[in-house]
């Protein structure tokens, strides 16, 4: 890739700070840092997979729908950079999926949905890895130099550190229980995603822009609006049709 | 509907979970509170009487490792009840030591925004869990959690957890104008009783292949 500007860079670790400082949404935030990170490095694609603490990894954030197709399937097939990069805690680098022979099944989807090449690093927390993140080419090869291998990782990093809401983890104990309620929110999301779209017989991406759009027009927090609709079905049909 | 919390059986599954946390664990003490709708405890299953008042007590003070859990949705992991214990809940962190325990990890029965309870594991001697011990109990509370969600046999059937099972639950609490733990209690009823894997009866329900219908 090119060599990122100090400018691109710097912008969005001001957005990045300004979120974190305030009462933000996890999983608004993680989003954004998914379409910021594929913006960055000229990526396709990027993905977050958090594990469940039981070395199951489940989908987080995606920066699009096929990059989120393709998180989803890594978690169903259990194989595949993300994975990699989890177990061994080091990243995977410059895959070439023409190539690449680690992961038949992911590599046939991922070059069926126009990707070429995929990086994944580990998102850490001190000793511990906690996940992993994706990134998703179209170019052959990938060509992450030495500079974006550390950009990204930054940026991965900077993911780990919003899982952690807490400023300081005083004690080992705050980490699962904040792993733990980030992955049930995820599921209180995908939960109201399903009872918008089903309500509004529109499709699922259809059902997340309106709960998105109410979160935004309502300045609520994405989890709060998800629960708020699946607590009082009646909400749904005051949900405006985007 | 099914979600008859009461029912004899129930208890007596939830009660044999408790001393099976206490073993596999392994902990001192084990209770499970099940928070109906209204936010009420509507049933308590313990291990023994010391977790049955230990559990109890909680309700009866208002405070504590349960409230919190349920409260946050996430865990609540004390290591060390004279330290923060006692600074976050005064009253029940007091009558919980008094009990001989010196730790207590509460875990939320729930799956995305149904709540149906909380387990909570006492122990005597202060100490974080380790990562074994830690997946244990997960692996409990998804247990108590299938059995708070079904009433026969299907009971063993894993909890599953693809996108779509979520999304289908969303959308299957809306077709059918119920509860989203009505729901999840409807679609693992019905891949049970047609032998069908859950994640395939999820993919059908957001394929619209396939719809659940109001009760009676």
């Amino acid at each position: 890739m090119t060599t990122v500007s100090a400018e691109r860079l710097s912008r969005i670790f001001v957005e990045v700070a300004d979120t974190l400082v305030d009462d933000f949404d996890l999983h608004d935030f993680l989003h954004m840092l998914t379409v910021r990170t594929a913006d960055l490095v000229g990526a396709s694609a990027v993905g977050i997979l958090l594990a469940d603490q039981r070395g199951q990894l489940r989908f987080m954030a995606a920066s699009d729908e096929q990059a989120r197709i393709l998180e989803i399937f890594q978690v169903q097939v259990s194989e595949g950079p993300c994975f990699d990069a989890y177990r061994t805690a080091q990243p995977v680098l410059n895959a070439d999926l023409a190539q690449d022979v680690r992961w038949p099944e992911f590599t046939r989807h991922a070059l069926g949905a126009g990707f070429r090449s995929v990086h994944a690093f580990p998102m850490r927390v001190r000793q511990e890895v906690i996940g992993a993140l994706n990134v998703f080419g179209s170019t052959v090869g990938g060509n992450f130099d030495e500079a974006d291998v550390l950009i990204v990782q930054a940026l991965t990093d900077v993911a780990a550190i919003a899982l952690l809401q807490e400023r300081a983890v005083r004690r080992g104990e705050v980490l699962t229980e904040q792993l733990q309620g980030a992955l049930n929110s995820r599921v209180i999301i995908e939960q109201a995603k399903g009872a918008i779209s089903q309500a509004h017989d529109i499709s699922i991406d259809a059902a997340f822009t309106a709960l998105r759009g109410y979160s935004r027009r309502t300045n609520r927090k994405l989890t709060d609006v998800a629960q708020a609709v699946l607590a009082n079905p009646g909400l749904i049909a005051a949900l405006p049709r985007d | 509907m099914t979600m008859d919390l009461g029912a004899g059986d129930r208890v007596d599954r939830l009660r044999h979970l408790c001393r099976l946390a206490m073993r596999m664990l392994p902990a001192s003490g084990a209770g499970l509170s099940v928070v109906a709708r209204d936010s009420q405890v509507s049933l308590l299953a313990a291990a023994d009487p010391v977790s049955q008042r230990l559990e109890e007590l909680q309700f009866v003070l208002g405070e504590g490792p349960c409230v919190d859990a349920s409260a946050d949705r996430s865990p609540v992991l004390v290591a060390d009840l004279a330290g923060e214990g006692l600074q976050r809940w005064p009253a029940y962190a007091s009558a919980v030591l008094e009990a001989g325990m010196c730790a207590v990890f509460a875990f939320p029965l729930q799956i995305g925004a149904a709540q149906l309870g909380v387990l909570d594991l006492f122990r005597a001697g202060a100490g974080s869990l380790t990562g074994a011990e830690l997946e244990r109990a997960l692996t409990l509370a998804d247990r108590a959690v299938t059995v708070l969600l079904t009433d026969g046999p299907d009971g063993d059937e894993p909890l599953g957890a693809t996108t779509e099972l979520f999304q289908a639950q969303g959308m299957v609490m809306v077709q059918i104008g119920g509860t989203l733990p009505e729901a999840m209690a409807r679609i693992r009823a019905y891949a049970y009783a047609r032998d069908r894997r859950l994640a395939d009866v999820a993919r059908a329900i957001v394929a619209r292949e396939l719809r659940f219908e109001r009760d009676g």
